[in-house]
């Protein structure tokens, strides 16, 4: 079955990111951030592929992982955009930017396009409050957001 | 001769297009068969000029922006590989007021130099610190830090030489260096600058601190945000550990010390230092209750030196130039510089690296330019999520830090983000407790609970139910935040809470009569 061949595949690339890492001092957001960007998000099959690894609980893994905004349970879609929401973008007219992007992708917050296309998330600041309002489309910064810029990243995302 | 033309990876310049200006120039380059070498350098921080490209001419260098990849290919047919006039030309970079009025100590080279070029570095007075360091003792050089008057420049204001004393006292075999480059405040941009534009300076300032306290293992804790510092940081410290500037024996010495880059993965709370400190060990991010102080009981129970980014890169120019050098800057107990961030509606949004003392008036009108709206300053919020909003009537307070906390304020990181007159400071107040919600790390109820309740009261306020009740609620709740809370998450965020309430309280009222009002 396609399901447990993708287990396997998941669990046997775990299993070698952990040993690779795992001699690192403090190796559990190391080993964490290698997974996500392997699978693009951390599967629930690696958790106790690194509980046993570390010899931690399992209840700690999941503990660590569910604390930080970063790392997803589910896969995203093909593209990820990070909308900044405090405040110096909000003083230059971000709220507003914000929903048009939400109304243009047809997304909310924390959420992936139906046709999968890009996942929308907040974040709070990314250091480009001299351009706010500002944003990051698959780690590409972008900053003094209006219109035309939104409308090139709609067109990109649904490329 | 080769002609060098500078185009900078700096993210503000690079989410404004330099990577795109960057390639245009590359590819005028070599279709014009043309001598010229392309330097990404940092960000001069004048960010309203951004994407800013400078060229190497004969009479110094000559400075042309904002520049699009439309401008590049009249850039070269007006000859400003020879500082020839064009619309975009600034002329000489240092003499642009912005510029010329700053003191940069700190910042003295961004911009100037190829980031990760060691042989910029020392051409431009790197590495003189840690030469110097090399011949001291432990103990002299935390007297030069101390002497210097140097506090964090990460919020709390802590003096560093203070700190580094505790750790150099506290016996241990295994001891570290930790960098706080989670830089989470809003409004605020100086440690990514630092770390994309001269990332040796942190590299030689954490390698002092090393040598001073018996340090022989560094970490960078840099927030997730920053891919481009992570890069940049990667790049030079490569480069210093083939150098000999890092490693078994630093620069010939018998010190050993190495830094590692780790990245956090999106929690605020992880900029709070024990938080940090918990996150690098791979737990949740959160907060300790001290004692223990790290610096007797730190990352792994080592005896550890936990500094912000411009602390610990503020270092190498004290022991370069002397502890009085630095404290000669600045007033009362602020010494030395401060590299304000001039952000949100700002007409000449930047980094401008000052003595301390101005006064937030001129930072804001005559710097900062006023509003890129062009409407009327109507509030500023200094020092990130937690700091206060300032209205205009305080405008004459001076950048200080006792200045500023007689005053219900903070300068934190130095950040300063501007609004106009069309800003609802309910609905700022609203956010101040919504992201409090957010980022708590869930230890304390005050902070876990406060913030929900606040975010419903606020709602309350602005639907008109029960306005003056629900403002009692909120200055109570502001109270039991304050003085309940483990960190300053919690118990700062009735900073802006509660300034936004004292200085516009007209916001606070209900509708109707905020209408007749007017
Ligand atoms: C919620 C919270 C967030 C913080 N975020 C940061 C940060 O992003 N960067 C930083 O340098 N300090 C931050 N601090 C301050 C640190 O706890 C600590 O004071 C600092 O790392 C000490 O370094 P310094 O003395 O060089 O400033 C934060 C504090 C709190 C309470
Ligand atoms: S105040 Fe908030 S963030 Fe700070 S320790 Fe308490 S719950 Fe955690
Ligand atoms: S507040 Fe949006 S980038 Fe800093």
């Amino acid at each position: 079955m396609k399901m447990q061949s993708e287990d396997v595949g998941i669990t046997a690339r775990a299993t070698s990111i952990v040993d690779e890492m795992k001699k690192l001092e403090g190796p559990l957001l190391p080993i964490l951030h290698e997974i996500q960007n392997e699978f693009g998000y951390v599967p629930r099959e690696a958790l106790p592929v690194i509980a046993s690894g570390l010899n931690l609980s399992r209840a700690d893994v999941y503990g660590v992982v569910s604390f930080y905004h970063d790392y997803r349970d589910q896969p995203a879609g093909r593209h990820v955009l990070k909308v900044c929401r405090a405040e110096s973008c909000q003083a230059m007219g971000g709220d507003e930017m914000a929903d048009r992007l939400r109304d243009a992708l047809g997304v909310d917050w924390h959420e992936t396009s139906k046709d999968g296309a890009v996942t929308l998330e907040p974040v709070y600041c990314l250091g480009l409050c001299a351009c706010s309002p500002s944003a990051m489309l698959d780690g590409e910064v972008i900053g003094r957001l209006d219109e035309d810029r939104i409308g090139e990243i709609v067109a990109e995302v649904r490329q | 001769m080769t002609v060098t033309i500078y185009v900078p990876r700096d993210s503000g310049a690079l989410a404004l297009g330099a990577g795109k200006v960057a390639d245009a120039i590359a590819s005028e380059i070599r279709t014009r068969g043309i001598n010229a070498k392309l330097v990404r350098n940092g960000s001069r921080g004048l960010y309203w000029l951004e994407p800013m490209v400078e060229v190497e001419t004969s009479q110094g260098r000559v400075a042309y922006g904002p520049v699009t990849a439309k401008d590049v290919a009249s850039l070269f047919d007006a000859d400003f590989l020879s500082g020839g006039k064009h619309a975009l030309s600034l002329g000489d970079p240092e003499e642009i007021p912005y510029l010329a009025r700053q003191t940069r100590l700190t910042f003295a080279r961004v911009g100037i130099t190829d980031p990760i070029s060691l042989d910029d570095y020392k051409a431009h007075g790197g590495l003189v610190g840690l030469e110097k360091a090399l011949t001291m003792t432990p103990t002299d050089i935390v007297r030069q830090v101390t002497d210097s008057g140097l506090r964090g420049r990460g919020g709390a204001g802590f003096p560093t030489g203070v700190k580094w004393k505790t750790v150099l006292d506290t016996p241990g075999e295994l001891k570290y260096i930790v960098c706080n480059a989670d830089e989470g405040d809003s409004g605020t941009f100086s440690d990514r600058m630092i770390m994309e534009g001269d990332p040796f300076i942190l590299i030689e300032g954490m390698t002092i601190a090393a040598i001073a306290v018996g340090a022989t293992k560094g970490y960078i804790y840099l927030r997730s945000e920053y891919p481009h510092a992570e890069r940049a940081l990667n790049e030079a410290l490569a480069v210093a550990r083939k150098a000999g500037v890092l490693g078994k024996s630093i620069l010939g010495s018998i010190h050993a010390f190495d830094i590692e880059v780790r990245m956090g993965a999106g929690a605020y709370v992880c900029g709070e230092e024990t938080a940090l400190l918990d996150s690098l060990e791979g737990k949740r991010g959160q907060v300790r209750a001290k004692p223990p102080l790290p610096a007797h009981k730190g990352l792994f129970g080592r005896p550890t030196v936990i500094n912000n980014v411009i602390s610990l890169a503020s270092v190498p120019i004290v022991l370069d130039k002397g502890a009085a050098y630095y404290k000669d800057f600045g007033l009362g107990r602020s010494r030395g510089t401060i590299p304000i961030q001039i952000a949100g509606n700002a007409r000449y949004p930047g980094l401008f690296e000052a003595a301390f003392g101005l006064t937030l008036g001129e930072i804001v009108d005559k710097i900062g330019g006023g509003t890129k709206s062009g409407r009327p300053v109507r509030a500023v919020q200094v020092g990130g999520p937690l700091g206060a909003y300032f209205p205009r009537e305080l405008f004459d307070t001076p950048f200080d830090y006792e200045a500023f906390a007689a005053k219900d304020g903070l300068i934190g990181h130095a950040g300063i983000v501007v609004f106009d007159d069309t800003v609802d400071m309910l609905k700022q107040a609203r956010f101040a407790m919504e992201f409090c919600g957010i980022e708590s790390c869930g230890k304390c109820t005050p902070c876990r609970v406060g913030a929900v309740r606040g975010v419903e009261v606020a709602d309350r306020i602005a639907h008109g139910v029960e306005p003056e009740k629900q403002i009692e609620l909120l200055e109570d709740l502001c109270n039991t935040m304050k003085f309940g809370s483990l960190c300053a998450l919690g118990g700062f965020t009735p900073y802006p809470v509660m300034s936004a309430l004292r200085h516009f309280p007209e916001d606070f009222r209900p509708h109707p009569v905020r209408e007749a009002a007017e």
